[in-house]
């Protein structure tokens, strides 16, 4: 049983009921997109460029491939705009003339056999005149070829607290340093699928493996011209997301169901195989980062300057959002008056990068934290004393100007981190050990951090969601949300939610189908919203629905037993017919943000944590094996403990995997590597005893005071793993991950 | 070029006979879920490398989709369908619900086919890490499976 630190006074929230969806799961019943079986369904495929950059002169169809039997779709079939409606609208759905990066959607195909739709999309021949790539940020940089604006730049931030240049002249230390984080892929086990059927009488309806249901609505409906109520998507069981299939499934989805118009409604069936996923879907955004800061030479910290560039790919798709996230996560949880902040995403020849689980912030935790350990070696100061001198308290201004209004518990969390790890005695140990030893080097580091739970400052106000709950027939209660269960647990941790706002038995929650022409928008399921957030538009309708019955007579307002709520409800329904109970989202009161000065309140709520690395390098093959992992957090209360420290596990997991193995080998701006041979995640030999830790400082304005933590866990790391190997290596810093056995070879002969 | 030819395939799934015109060659994971028309079995990465596809073949642990549906002649396959007995939940299916060990839940069949071979005989593998090498979750980190199948073993 995970370790919580609360004491929980409430019937569901804080307890461990099954999943909602558990048994499907575990007796292989749990029907994902590509286990449903649609009559008549033709198989879909996409012909692909091959060339980073170049314009379309000829598409021709090879003889001996019985091309009658196909539907064949390109751009010129497009009934409405060819272009996939996000923030900017620069994305095809399908290449028109002109590519911009290796993989892009050309050509589909749909046979109805899926082999011959297979072996068909190599017959068919695109020549290109090829034009100059970019595929480095800094050929983007460079300025002599120009694809996106004036200067290939999709977006530029700037914070600046105090005056950083001011401090450098005058300060005891100034350290510098230039670090890398390479592009990650998510690799959910379930590859991107979709279904669709479509026409021009019928409108378009869209089955598939998603995270937000409602991007894919709006980016459909100008692809055929068709109002909102012509245009339907609908949730299947999806076996994985982070990030991965946030904004991509739009494109499969639409190219579906360009097919099934063309092929008079027809079912298609899109469904990757693992190479052409990891080929042609988003990745995380590599990211290069110099970081410069001052400190008194007792390690107070006077100034921190960080310039961060993130390769944002050939479109914008979310670069624009991802690299806010960035510019708002790069200070980190300290306190320091001159701070400056300039981040910029510049277009490239790649396919475009996109969402993962942190969403810019790990790109920018890593070089703060791996600095900070790189200026306590310098410094000579213990790394997690130099931390504890500059931390965050309440009432301290962050580089944005918001005013911590609570107490972030940073120290505390830190030295519990370290008493679980052991890490004072762990540290003096692995130097002893690492004088004696020559073949195996012992590290043990920390990092601390903090994530922002939901949109970014204003974004939520602009999302507006709003959920609902209604009644059902045999009196039980059934939530009405877009968003989606990935594998995190929503459906389960939204019952309890509603379950005890209402204090009936958590048997008595359903959750609807997250479909379009059933429930309301209620956001994307991303960015540590969706139990904080939507959770809390959810105990509200809750709240409400109560109110209604009571208000009508049906329910006795001084508390009831689940058969009383259950006539209550029949006789409401009995009466009225109905009850559905919507609430719409209300920013908190102390919250305000402005984008125009990227000042105010970021983030409604941070989730704090410390963790503690610990691992050994085979001085023989350099490679590096995690032996422990602890990670301890505040994150509000936790709503159900086994699945918020899964939560936990497995980010920490996924972090191992960017931070030592998983390396994504590009070659003319995509990925080489599109095999699961060659592309390593951490199996069960790799990952070490993951140790989760909260503590809970309920959230005033989170549902029983949640707040968010599904990304939490990929910030915190990949610095604590790189400072761990620095530490083994005699505090010698490697600025890039992932640290493979080459890197380390690389840096130390 | 045109569909490839059929031959009569039969096999005991489940401890049910089936029998039907696969190819040869096709890919026993796609003779399990698209002839047999169980889908439990998944697809993660289509070269034994995930392990998402794992069924046992006359007791052994296989990953279906390297295995050609000729080699199944005759054998007796077990999916996760086959793994509850009399509508009663597995011990592992009942302890990895109840654990977490089951989070978006693609790998989930296959993980368990995997630690079902490793509980019947523990030594075939050094130790449950070992033993589950083969199988890939991106959700847990494998910390709740480890706890389902440890809860599972000690049944």
């Amino acid at each position: 049983m995970p370790d919580v630190l609360t004491t929980p006074a409430y019937r569901w929230v804080g307890h461990n009921p099954p999943r909602k969806e558990s048994l499907e799961k575990v007796t292989g019943s749990a029907k994902y997109l590509d286990d449903l079986k649609f009559e008549g369904c033709l198989h879909g495929k996409t012909v692909r460029s091959t060339v980073p950059h170049g314009r379309i002169k000829k598409i021709s169809f090879e003889p001996g491939v019985p091309w009658d039997e196909f539907t064949v779709v390109t751009a010129r079939d497009i009934p409405g705009k060819n272009v996939v409606s996000l923030i900017e609208l620069d994305q095809p759905f399908l290449a028109d003339g002109l590519v911009r990066h290796m993989a892009e959607p050309v050509v589909l195909l749909a046979h109805p056999d899926k082999g011959m739709a297979e072996k068909a999309v190599k017959r068919v021949h695109i020549e290109y005149e090829e034009l100059p790539a970019i595929l480095t940020i800094e050929e983007s940089l460079a300025g002599g070829n120009i694809q996106y604006g004036k200067d290939n730049i999709f977006k530029k931030y700037h914070i600046q607290k105090g005056d950083p240049e001011s401090v450098w002249p005058k300060a005891d230390v100034v350290i510098e340093g230039e670090y890398w984080t390479g592009p990650q892929e998510q690799l959910y086990i379930e590859p991107q699928g979709v279904v669709a059927v479509a026409s021009p009488t019928g409108g378009v309806t869209v089955w598939g493996s998603m995270q937000c249901p409602f991007y894919v609505h709006k980016g459909l409906k100008p692809l055929f011209n068709l109002p909102d109520d012509r245009v339907r998507v609908i949730y299947t069981v999806t076996g994985g997301g982070f990030g991965g299939k946030e904004e991509y499934p739009t494109l499969p989805a639409g190219h579906a169901a360009l097919l099934s118009w063309k092929a008079g409604g027809r079912p298609v069936k899109i469904v990757y195989d693992r190479m052409e996923d990891m080929w042609a879907t988003t990745k995380r955004h590599p990211c290069k980062t110099r970081v410069k800061a001052a400190f008194t030479k007792d390690g107070k910290l006077l100034a921190l300057k960080v310039d961060a560039t993130m390769d944002g790919g050939a479109y914008v798709t979310l670069s624009t959002v991802v690299l806010s996230r960035g510019t708002l996560h790069a200070f980190g949880p300290y306190a320091c008056d001159h701070v400056v902040i300039d981040t910029r995403a510049v277009f490239t020849n790649s396919p475009p990068y996109g969402a993962f689980r942190g969403f810019g912030a790990p790109q920018t935790i890593f070089p703060l934290e791996l600095h900070l350990h790189r200026a306590a070696c310098e410094l000579g100061i213990e790394p997690h004393e130099l931390r504890r001198r500059n931390l965050l308290h309440q009432g301290d201004r962050m580089a944005t100007g918001q005013v911590m209004q609570e107490e972030t518990g940073l120290e505390g969390l830190m030295w519990k981190a370290m008493d679980e790890s052991k890490y004072l005695e762990k540290t003096k140990a692995y130097r002893e050990h690492n004088r004696s030893s020559t073949r195996i080097k012992k590290g043990v580091a920390l990092a601390l951090f903090f994530h922002g739970a939901g949109f970014t400052g204003s974004g939520e106000v602009f999302l507006d969601s709003k959920a609902g709950l209604e009644l059902t027939r045999d009196g039980a209660v059934r939530i009405l949300s877009a968003n989606t269960e990935i594998g995190q647990g929503s459906f389960t941790t939204h019952s309890q939610i509603v379950a005890e706002e209402l204090r009936i038995p958590y048997e008595m929650v359903e959750v609807a189908v997250p479909d379009t022409a059933v429930v309301p928008n209620s956001g994307p399921t991303v960015a540590s919203r969706t139990c904080m957030v939507v959770g809390e538009l959810l105990r509200r309708a809750a709240s409400d629905l109560k109110e209604v019955l009571v208000k009508s007579g049906a329910l006795a307002g001084n508390g009831h037993t689940p058969s009383e709520f259950r006539a209550a409800a029949g006789k409401y329904l009995q009466r009225f017919g109905e009850l559905k109970v919507y609430s719409k989202y209300k920013p908190p009161p102390d919250v305000s943000w402005d984008d125009k000065t990227y000042t105010g309140s970021a983030y409604a709520a941070y989730a704090w944590a410390c963790y503690v690395a610990d691992l050994e390098i085979d001085m023989a093959t350099y490679q590096a094996q995690m032996k422990d992992f602890v990670a301890v957090q505040e994150v509000g209360r936790v709503i159900h403990p086994v699945i918020a420290a899964g939560q936990i596990e497995g980010g920490v997991a996924q972090a191992i995997g960017w931070a030592l193995y998983e390396d994504v080998a590009l070659k003319q701006g995509v990925m080489q590597n599109c095999q699961l041979t060659n592309y390593i995640l951490p199996t069960t030999a790799d990952t070490p005893p993951i140790r989760v830790f909260f503590y809970e400082n309920p959230y005033q304005n989170g549902p029983f005071g949640a707040k968010g933590l599904g990304e939490l866990p990929m910030d915190g790391p990949a610095p604590a793993i790189a400072a761990a190997v620095a530490f083994a290596l005699g505090d010698r810093i490697i600025p890039r991950i992932p640290i493979l056995p080459e890197t380390i070879l690389d840096a130390i002969s | 070029m045109s569909a490839p030819a059929e031959e009569k395939s039969s096999f005991v799934i489940n401890g049910k006979s089936w029998s039907g015109a696969v190819h040869p060659l096709k890919r026993l994971l796609d003779t399990i879920r698209e002839d047999v028309g169980l889908t439990g079995t998944k697809e993660g990465c289509g070269e034994g490398e995930c392990g998402a596809c794992t069924v046992f073949l006359d007791g052994q642990v296989v990953m279906s989709c390297m295995v050609p549906t000729c080699q199944a002649e005759g054998k007796q396959i077990t999916t996760i369908e086959g793994l509850a007995e009399n509508g009663r939940l597995h011990p592992m299916q009942e302890s990895f619900a109840q654990e977490g060990g089951a989070q978006c839940g693609i790998c989930t069949p296959g993980m368990i086919m995997a630690a079902v071979a490793y509980a019947r005989d523990p030594g075939s593998a050094e130790d449950m890490r070992e033993a589950l090498a083969g199988n890939l979750c991106r959700c847990t980190g494998y910390i709740r499976i480890f706890e389902a199948v440890k809860k599972a073993m000690a049944k």
